[in-house]
């Protein structure tokens, strides 16, 4: 542990803004993406459901 | 004969995929989670500081990792992208454009932690090096070839299309990953190679395998969403997504 307290931890040694910079730009555009991703399945999911509806009331009464 | 074999392959694969990946993605999103805490905390709390670089070098280890899965993940999206052209395979050509976003956001990831750590470490954040200018057209390839597949409608036409513009750009890989032997960069030669022992410190070592590891779990759980998403925009008038969005309704 290398660490005397929680400013020296942020301060890391002077190069702060570039270390957290860039865990927390990775950290920005993992979490961007993934939600990204998420959404869009859930999206593919509703419209698929929605499909399915649209062709159940379409056929019934006239079965295929 | 024959001809049935091929309807049930091209048929029956998207609905495995989707199950099988559907099993297997909690599992992958907690061993992405598991090993990025586990990695961090070597990386921040066990590594010691670098006696050169400070604490600066801390960035390598997500810097290596991303710059790795660039790579990887390209030549996992050619190869895809080459079985869905040359076998006709469906689920291959959907995988590849599954893993066209990722394999930017990771290039995007190693080049921008590059600009960090190339700051401090040369007083610059950018220069036109060979490793540096190999890997922000890895960047372009990525873009290229998403916005080529979704500018053609016809989803066959795309995939053919992607497929031919990842495979010449494949060539594009063994040069960024030898870029730093063939010419003279200001980038470091690589510090961890098949043939000699890492030139580097255990703990640090760790930390950086670790967080490869957790990238490996990550890329894989986001392939899979965008995969299973793109699945059901192919499929949706396939009778088991009728039957997998009819069993969706019922259970909420």
């Amino acid at each position: 542990m290398s660490w005397g307290s929680a400013g020296e931890f942020f301060a890391m040694g002077g190069y702060g803004l570039y270390v957290w910079g860039s865990y927390g730009l990775t950290a920005a555009l993992i979490g961007f993406e993934s939600w990204l991703a998420l959404r869009r399945r859930q999206r593919a999911l509703r419209e698929a459901l929605a499909s399915v509806s649209a062709s159940a009331s379409a056929s019934t009464g006239a079965p295929r | 004969m024959s001809g049935q074999r091929l309807r049930f392959f091209t048929f029956a694969a998207p609905s495995r995929f989707y199950s099988l990946s559907g099993s297997l993605l909690p599992w992958l999103w907690a061993a992405a989670a598991l090993l990025a805490a586990v990695g961090l905390y070597i990386g921040f709390f066990v590594a010691p500081t670098d006696a050169q670089q400070g604490e600066s070098y801390r960035i390598i280890f997500i810097h290596v990792p991303a710059a790795w899965m660039s790579m990887i993940v390209y030549l996992a999206m050619a190869a895809w992208a080459a079985i869905g052209w040359i076998f006709n395979a469906r689920m291959a050509s959907m995988l590849a454009r599954a893993l066209a976003p990722s394999g930017m956001v990771f290039t995007l990831i190693a080049l921008a932690t590059g600009s960090f750590w190339g700051k401090p470490a040369w007083g610059t954040w950018w220069v036109w090096d060979a490793r540096l200018t190999s890997e922000l057209i890895l960047l372009f390839l990525y873009v290229g070839y998403i916005a080529l597949v979704e500018a053609i409608d016809d989803v066959r036409r795309a995939d053919h299309a992607g497929a031919l513009l990842a495979i010449v750009g494949a060539v594009n890989v063994p040069v960024i990953y030898f870029s730093v032997r063939w010419w003279n960069t200001l980038h470091q030669g690589a510090t961890i190679t098949m043939s000699a022992a890492p030139k580097m410190q255990s703990t640090m070592l760790v930390a950086m395998l670790l967080l490869t590891f957790a990238f490996w779990a990550y890329a894989f759980a986001v392939v899979f969403v965008r995969a299973r998403a793109i699945v059901l925009e192919r499929e949706h008038d396939a009778e088991w997504v009728r039957g997998l969005a009819l069993a969706t309704r019922k259970s909420t």
